[in-house]
């Protein structure tokens, strides 16, 4: 692969000013049975080069809070307050304050979003070659063959043959190509920021393993900053050098990947990790967690997993807590962290795999 | 022990004349009484065609699905009831599975009334609660009332599971039945469909393109891999886990992304030749898998389809090349 | 004492669902209001027969609403007696299509093969046959004077366009997981016709029938405004019709008398078609179990 090209200038990156920075942002929409609160008080740094993985279930925020990021949200929805601050070389800007033409800009040449691949996440009636070919004159770039050579080149480095892809229609390609279209469209401006929102997911197994190789390569080479998405923790895992765990609108566990899957301390993140089983390995014993997510309409009091929660308090149905520094670079939101952490040492975590890695993962707690 | 269900050189095709595909291509195996078997493999690889042929809901192009030792297609009517309302499925999309006209009451007393399980509709509603909670829907005084749309992803397939067992059935297919349900409550459904394994002696047969599901609900059984159409390797769940044979089994295992940071970066890369699984409709000679097997052996792999053969280890595997070479899935 | 209860509580609700489109909820009203004055308004309004040569082709005014025709007699009285024929006809009409429809239609869907592919040759047939002029043929010999008769007829010519739409409904629910559930639970065809197909498309169905329902009305109009149909009361197609015969289009001062069941007609059709935007929402098994 063409780094020089297909990434950014090496002079892009300031390791001290985040390229993204959300502060206090809030998202809610109207509905008929009232205002459901998508995201609550979600306060995060994105460094530069590093990738972010969102992780929860269904109703969680994590989409939504993406969706923000780059303002594709559905007209009922509401960001407020909250400032979402994007920076690249000098420039600066509140991303909630751009107007719509500067917006437009701003998601694909700074801030760009990759769905799931699905079919509409293309024009049906568009070639490839056309998508491209519009998205690149709507942000001023007229030059065709310039245009053709970067798309061929984004297309080889997605490892699609630009021959076969560049004429295609979107529903001639598989799932797994339609992806890396996606991807390779999402690159073409040059962004600095990428926003993957569940990019393996309805994947074959062997086409998601091709995928992750790809993000994996980006991450390390060009250094891009990315956000993923995703109710799969294997993707964090596989991917991400930071996870969020976020419940019922709100990041309520925040800290490097080997932090969160080792050494949680948020019980939600644990419970999640205990439900989760890995392939290579012995026979680990899973647990699910106790109810169903939370009626984002109305949401219990105090901390809003309590209701699901072994470790819950009094003080938890009355307060919720705010994130707090738990280690280095790990925060946890909640009231009764030390407790999570002395029940690790009790029942340490018994991942699968520890017993065939014997000694690789031995940072995780009480072993 | 007699198996509970047998197929013979299963087959099904759909389409006619030059768009026909063999979505599933003559496929054997047998499942014994209690055995826990998962069907595995990516989409299109035939194996909730399979699912759906055994539980009788779509006809066999050729071979026989053998219930209890007789082919269901030759059974008098009394005797296809019976097998009939002994085998059920359970669906992949709670969303679709579930009429959305309909209460929970009317879902589970359909069945009971029309099999006569129940004398009247008294005793159904008493029957209707008690099966509630057995699939853990509880309180179930609360649940009985309820639309599907009133129900979250996890309380919806749990009233699927409920209306399977109105009719007591032995055998289940499982067809996805957890794919769809958020992370935190599967582990919860395996538990419970495990406990009906165990307390009603219901032999399931578990579809799913996720290894590692496969591997939690099938430790003690076994599992049976699937591409384009054919079985690739079967064999007891951890042989199959820690030794697999056929180089598709191994790219599967090495592919499969892992929940831990740890071994996702110590995981072994099974670099394929090709990475797009080929079209049903042009199917390569020979194994299936040749034009993206790191191992093919020209002129061998593209001209015979690789028999199933038995190896020492347990299990079965279709590649004479391979099927004696251990391959660590570790580096 | 309970069920009526029931029955209150699921009016309460169904007014509710279907106040949530404003639009839609004004065609009920207005629907409503056509209706009751149709049905019940002659037991209040007698009809004006008498000829009063001094009244001849009046304005709309506070004593004659609608104005009054060629002898002297009020508009509006004829109009409140006119509209109960018609609705009954296309009430009759449009509920024979559905019936046939719906019941084919899914038939049809779920049987498949032989029995499909006859259903949907007959309907094609149909279908291709243009309905007016056949009426107007059948018209020359069957006397259509009995108004269920001809709701009837009207009925039978018009269900093909209904049940290929059916049929594409029936089809496509027919895949649904739950359709299968059943046929794997073995609970019999016409429990999966009607308790698992048809309530799903009662939103549709009941659609259907109100547009069946605003077509009737048109057709049986049309009929009457050529006089193919020698309907001996007054309705508003007979109105047109004798309007119109006696060249009402020509005085400036007959406006009224042709224009008053026209915009009685367009009202009605404009009141029934704007309320299924509401029937759409009091009919959706979701929205109800919400609300």
């Amino acid at each position: 692969m063409v780094q020089s090209t297909v990434g950014r200038p090496a002079g892009d990156r300031h390791p001290d000013k985040p390229p993204l920075s959300l502060q206090n942002v809030h998202v809610s929409y109207a509905t008929r049975r009232g205002k459901v609160q998508a995201v609550r008080n979600v306060s995060v740094d994105l460094h530069a080069g590093e990738s972010l993985a969102l992780i929860g279930e269904s109703g969680s925020g994590k989409s939504t809070l993406g969706l923000a990021i780059v303002r594709l949200l559905p007209e009922t929805a509401r960001i407020e307050p909250g400032v979402i601050t994007y920076r690249r070389k000098d420039r600066e800007v509140d991303v909630l304050k751009l107007s719509r033409s500067e917006m437009r800009a701003f998601r694909w040449s700074d801030c760009a979003m990759v769905f799931q691949a699905a079919l509409n996440a293309f024009n049906p009636v568009l070639k490839v070659w056309a998508q491209a070919l519009d998205t690149a004159q709507a942000h001023g770039w007229h030059d065709k063959p310039a245009i053709r050579r970067r798309l061929v080149e984004l297309l080889e480095f997605v490892q699609l043959d630009p021959k076969r892809v560049i004429d295609a229609y979107p529903h001639e390609l598989s799932g797994g190509m339609r992806q890396r279209v996606l991807l390779a469209l999402a690159l073409l401006l040059n962004p600095q920021v990428l926003i993957l929102d569940e990019p393996t997911t309805a994947l074959d197994i062997i086409t998601q393993r091709t995928i992750i190789k790809l993000l994996r390569q980006l991450k390390q080479e060009d250094h891009f900053t990315m956000i993923f998405i995703s109710h799969d923790l294997a993707i964090a895992a596989e991917l991400a050098d930071r996870v969020a765990t976020m419940y019922a609108g709100r990041i309520v566990e925040l800290g490097t990947s080997d932090d969160i899957f080792y050494r949680p301390r948020h019980p939600y993140t644990l419970g999640l990790i205990r439900a989760v089983p890995t392939v290579t390995g012995g026979f680990e014993q899973l647990f699910s967690i106790p109810g169903s997510p939370p009626d984002l309409v109305k949401l219990p009091s105090g901390c809003k997993f309590h209701p699901r929660c072994t470790f819950a308090t009094e003080r938890c149905q009355q307060e919720e807590p705010e994130l707090e520094l738990v280690g280095a670079e790990h925060s946890a939101a909640c009231w009764n962290w030390r407790e999570v952490q002395a029940e690790l040492q009790r029942n340490p975590l018994h991942r699968g795999a520890l017993n065939v890695l014997d000694g690789i993962g031995s940072e995780v707690e009480g072993s | 022990m007699a198996p509970i269900l047998e197929v013979r050189n299963l087959t099904r095709q759909f389409g006619k004349g030059r768009e026909t595909v063999t979505a599933v291509d003559a496929i054997s195996f047998a499942i014994e009484p209690g055995e826990t078997v998962c069907l595995v493999g990516e989409s299109g690889c035939g194996k909730s065609t399979t699912g759906r042929m055994v539980a009788g809901l779509l006809e066999a192009t050729a071979g026989e699905v053998l219930f209890e030792g007789k082919n269901i297609r030759q059974l008098d009517s009394n005797a296809y009831r019976r097998y009939r309302q002994t085998v059920q499925i359970i669906h992949q999309d709670p969303y679709s599975s579930l009429n959305p006209t309909q209460t929970v009451r009317q879902i589970l007393t359909a069945p009971l009334l029309r099999h006569r399980k129940v004398k009247n509709s008294a005793a159904a509603e008493a029957r209707v609660l008690e099966l509630l909670e057995i699939v853990d829907l509880t309180p179930a005084s609360d649940v009985i009332a309820k639309y599907p749309h009133q129900l979250s992803g996890g309380q919806r397939q749990r009233v699927a599971v409920a209306r399977a067992l109105t009719v007591d059935p032995k055998f289940i297919v499982a067809d996805e039945a957890v794919s769809m349900v958020d992370v935190s409550i599967r582990v919860s459904i395996l538990t419970m469909l495990a406990r009906l394994k165990r307390e009603f002696d219901v032999t399931f047969l578990f579809i799913t393109h996720d290894l590692a599901l496969a591997k939690y609900f099938a430790w003690e059984g076994r599992i049976t891999v699937m591409y384009l159409g054919r079985i690739v390797e079967d064999g007891p769940t951890q042989r199959l886990i820690t030794d697999p044979r056929h180089p598709y089994t191994q790219a599967l295992l090495s592919a499969v992304p892992e929940a831990d940071p740890a071994l996702a970066q110590h995981k072994r890369q099974i670099e394929l030749r090709g990475a797009e699984i080929p079209s049903l409709l042009a199917l390569p000679p020979g194994c299936s898998f040749h034009p993206r097997c790191p191992y093919v052996v020209p002129g061998q792999c593209d001209r015979t389809v690789p028999a199933l053969e038995p190896v020492e280890v347990g299990g079965r595997v279709a590649c004479p090349v391979r099927k004696q070479d251990a391959v660590s899935l570790l580096v | 004492m309970e069920s009526i209860q029931g029955v209150l509580s699921w009016l309460g609700t169904t007014l509710r669902l279907m106040s949530y489109n404003k639009a839609g909820f004004i065609g009920f009203l207005m629907t409503s209001a056509i209706l009751l004055l149709c049905l019940l308004g002659p037991l209040w309004i007698p009809l004006d027969t008498k000829t009063k040569l001094d009244k001849i082709y009046q304005p709309p005014s506070a004593e004659h609403w609608m104005g009054t025709d060629h002898q002297g007699r009020d508009i509006f009285s004829q109009i409140v007696h006119g509209g109960k024929d018609v609705i009954y006809v296309a009430a009759v009409a449009a509920l024979l299509s559905t019936l046939i429809a719906v019941t084919f239609g899914t038939v049809s869907a779920f049987a498949g093969g032989v029995t499909d592919s006859l259903i949907m040759g007959v309907t094609d047939v149909i279908l291709t046959i243009p309905q007016f002029p056949l009426l107007a043929v059948l018209a020359a010999f069957v006397k259509l004077d009995n108004l269920t008769l001809l709701g009837l007829f009207l009925g039978v010519l018009s269900w093909p366009a209904l049940l290929r739409a059916v049929r594409s409904q029936a089809l496509s629910l027919k895949e649904r997981d739950f359709v299968e559930a059943a046929r794997a639970l073995d609970l019999g065809t016409g429990h999966i016709v009607f308790r698992e197909l048809v309530p799903n498309m009662m939103t549709y169905i009941v659609i259907s029938f109100t547009l069946a329902l605003t077509a009737a009305v048109y057709t049986q109009v049309g009929l009457v405004l050529l006089g193919l149909v020698p309907v001996s009361s007054s309705n508003w197609g007979v109105m047109i019709s004798l309007a119109w015969t006696q060249g009402a289009i020509f005085f400036r001062d007959a406006m009224w008398r042709i224009m008053m069941p026209i915009l009685a007609i367009a009202l009605f059709q404009l009141s029934v078609i704007t309320m299924t935007r509401s029937l759409e929402l009091a009919f959706n098994p979701r929205l109800r179990t919400m609300a």
